[in-house]
């Protein structure tokens, strides 16, 4: 008799966000992480003095941290592999004709240049670890409104970036804050003068390109009282066989009365560990909301984290996370609750399937300081086999007085009850499943701008592919 | 005697080993309604995930045709596809899915065409005020808080909507109050006329006063047992099964 035949999936259809480059770059660090290496990146960056001590002092304060010893295995990560810089052959520029072709081609392959003609106010694109366009409305720079790379800022607004740089997310904070604020190189920069809102959104695009890098940037966006901006951020790679890193560090200041909606559609490729620290200081009245979507990457560790730290502070997140084969998506949130009456909402859904293994962790704090918290927790998994993996880690610690905490946690499959329903309405099964999977995400999708849902559901539907039917 | 819709013959069907249809036979005609009526247990509900194809039962004998073709090798989808519908006895919560969206998909499914967006909200909204339903419900996500009441109002929703030719009616009046059956009772006297056929299962006869029932069956332990006009309803419900299984045990 012959063998059973099986039938393999070799990878998902990613084309569009598979496309490699040549290696074009100008310059390119040697792998792994050195006092000489530091000082030759800050040399070429031309930093300034002071930030040339930053990054020394951050390398000394890595060197003596160990890796977490909770979360993902990180073990397959050897720093002496990656390349910390990589200087694409490009200048800063506001204008996409004087962007290389092949890099603006990558760009105009995921949609960029596009969406900046149709629905965006302004628009960074960051090719490995240098920022290679920015562009920002004129009626919002007449508005005072600053969006430019991080290099641009510590020249042209220096004061600004050493007042708030790294103060929210300190190198000691852990290991990887460290190696960023060692080696860290573009990002973008915001700065929203009180009572001006930017009714259009912002976003920045991060691509990396090399294979075996590591891309550090770090967004900064100040929003000063009774502001109001809607930042996006998007990440992708192609995909390599060596493990590329990407640890990257927001830090996000909401002053009194402003608000702040940060949302990422994250998209690496299955080689790279994804380890990036997000957090937010929230001042009195301020309202702060996540749209959080974390699809690609081998390895993520990624809970963006809130300070409540003015009177009525508020935060929203809503987080989806997807993984498949291969991955181990460690996500989720953290609040902070440090002033009276702060309220949070955390929503999130992960999804595992065909091996993948996906961990919602969260932490809330409700300080001595914070009496009258509000904060609930909804977080939702689905296992769309039995091959994958589902956890759900939630700490609460609650120090303040009358605090109102709700949690509610749910690991599930999709029923073949559900699917019976839909096959008896004519609705053939493979479409069925993915109609219940579109459905779980569907809270998530609706806060997205209409074009990222649309991205979103594309991602769902390709994660979808290959394993169903 | 009206054209052959759905033949059942002889039929065996079971979940996990566990044998519960046991040589059941049935047959209805284009135009026709039928009750069937049975104590709980005796395979009611079996039969009609049976006729829909739940994966979860198997037929081991006997023969089940639609229209002449043999259901048994359809999946569900493809049943959907040639006319039947089964109103859920309970119905499925699905988040995310709004009511409106997975009918317009039902329909689209169903007839292989693009059902376009603007008569089709004109259709549903006219079919929600004769279910007395809210317009809201559309937007809904499917069966989520809604009551039981309302589930089973969506269900006939679904039926109008998808106008098929057999119905399958799992007890879409238990748990209803009186206003609730008389709706309901209603939308499936709007959907029935001489082109399509109903199975109904009910414990009810309120939910019968609008149709005109051709015929009744009494099911039990997995067979029909006896069959019989609109006036076994009333012989049952005055005098309950008891008596039908002794007389079955007779014969």
């Amino acid at each position: 008799m012959a063998e059973k035949q099986k039938t393999y999936v070799a990878d998902i259809e990613r084309t569009l966000y598979d496309i490699r480059n040549e290696d074009h770059s100008v310059y390119k660090s040697e792998s792994g992480l050195t006092e000489d290496i530091i000082r030759d990146i800050s040399a070429r960056k031309h930093d300034p003095k002071w930030m040339l001590d930053f990054r020394l002092k951050s390398l000394e304060i890595y060197n003596s941290l160990a890796l977490p010893t909770w979360g993902p295995d990180l073990s397959e990560l050897n720093m002496n592999d990656i390349v910390t810089y990589v200087q694409p052959d490009a200048k800063m520029t506001g204008n996409w004709a004087e962007v290389p072709t092949d890099i603006k081609d990558t760009f105009d392959r995921l949609g960029i240049p596009d969406a900046e003609q149709k629905s965006l106010a302004g628009v960074g694109a960051q090719y490995d670890s240098e920022v290679v366009y920015h562009s920002l409305q004129q009626n919002m720079a007449d508005q005072g409104v600053i969006y430019t790379d991080m290099e641009t800022a510590i020249r042209e607004h220096e004061d600004i970036v050493k007042e708030y740089f790294m103060t929210l997310v300190p190198p000691k904070d852990h290991k990887f804050a460290a190696l960023h604020g060692a080696v860290w190189s573009g990002g973008s920069f915001v700065y929203v003068p009180a009572g001006v809102h930017v009714d259009i959104p912002l976003q920045s695009y991060f691509r990396l390109n090399a294979a075996g890098a590591g891309q550090f940037e770090h967004t900064l966006i100040i929003v000063e009282p009774g502001a109001s901006l809607h930042f996006i951020e998007g990440c992708s790679a192609p995909k390599y066989n060596v493990t590329n890193l990407h640890a990257g560090c927001v830090e996000l200041f909401v002053k009194e009365g402003a608000r702040l909606r940060y949302s990422t559609i994250e998209n690496w490729s299955r080689n790279m560990m994804n380890l990036n620290t997000k957090r937010a200081l929230v001042a009195k009245d301020g309202i702060m909301e996540w749209v959080s979507g974390s699809f690609g990457s081998h390895v993520s560790c990624l809970y963006p984290c809130t300070v409540l730290h003015g009177e009525n502070a508020r935060c929203e997140f809503t987080g989806v996370t997807f993984a498949a084969k291969g991955q181990d998506l460690d996500t989720g949130a953290s609040v902070i609750h440090a002033a009276p009456h702060t309220s949070a909402n955390i929503n999130t859904r992960t999804i595992s399937k065909d091996g993948g293994k996906a961990t919602y962790r969260s932490a809330v704090k409700v300080t001595k300081n914070a009496p009258f918290a509000k904060c609930s927790v909804n977080c939702e998994s689905l296992m769309l086999d039995n091959k994958s993996r589902s956890d759900t880690l939630p700490t609460m610690d609650v120090e303040g007085d009358e605090a109102d905490i709700g949690h509610e946690a749910k690991i599930g499959r999709i029923s073949d009850e559900a699917i019976f329903y839909l096959t008896s309405r004519g609705i053939e099964e493979k479409e069925a499943r993915a109609m219940i999977v579109r459905g779980f995400v569907e809270p998530i999708a609706k806060e997205l701008p209409l074009e990222y849902a649309v991205e979103m559901n594309n991602l769902v539907n390709i994660e979808l592919e290959g394993t169903m039917g | 005697m009206s054209e052959q819709l759905l033949a059942i013959h002889d039929l065996h069907a079971g979940v996990e080993g566990k044998e519960i249809l046991k040589g059941l036979n049935l047959n209805i005609g284009k135009g026709e309604v039928h009750v069937i009526l049975g104590p709980n247990g005796s395979g009611k509900s079996t039969l009609m995930n049976v006729i829909m194809g739940h994966p979860k039962y198997e037929v081991t004998g006997g023969s089940l045709t639609f229209e002449g073709e043999d259901l048994t090798q359809l999946p569900t989808y493809e049943r959907a596809r040639r006319g039947l519908f089964l109103s859920f006895q309970t119905p499925e919560e699905i988040p995310g899915i709004t009511l409106g969206t997975m009918i317009r998909t039902s329909m689209q499914a169903v007839t292989g065409k693009k059902v376009k967006l603007l008569p089709f909200r004109k259709e549903l909204k006219e079919r929600l005020e004769e279910l007395k339903m809210k317009p809201e419900y559309a937007e809904r996500y499917l069966n989520v808080g809604f009551s039981g009441g309302e589930k089973k109002r969506a269900e006939i929703l679904q039926l109008l909507m998808l106008n098929p030719k057999l119905a399958l009616l799992d007890e879409t009046d238990s748990g209803l109050d009186v206003d609730a059956v008389q709706i309901v009772s209603e939308g499936v006297a709007k959907f029935h006329n001489e082109n399509n056929s109903c199975i109904i299962i009910t414990h009810n006869t309120r939910i019968l006063e609008k149709l005109k029932v051709d015929r009744v069956h009494v099911l039990m332990q997995g067979r029909i047992v006896e069959e019989g006009g609109p006036e076994l309803v009333e012989q049952i419900n005055a005098h309950g099964f008891t008596h039908i299984a002794a007389d079955a045990a007779e014969k």
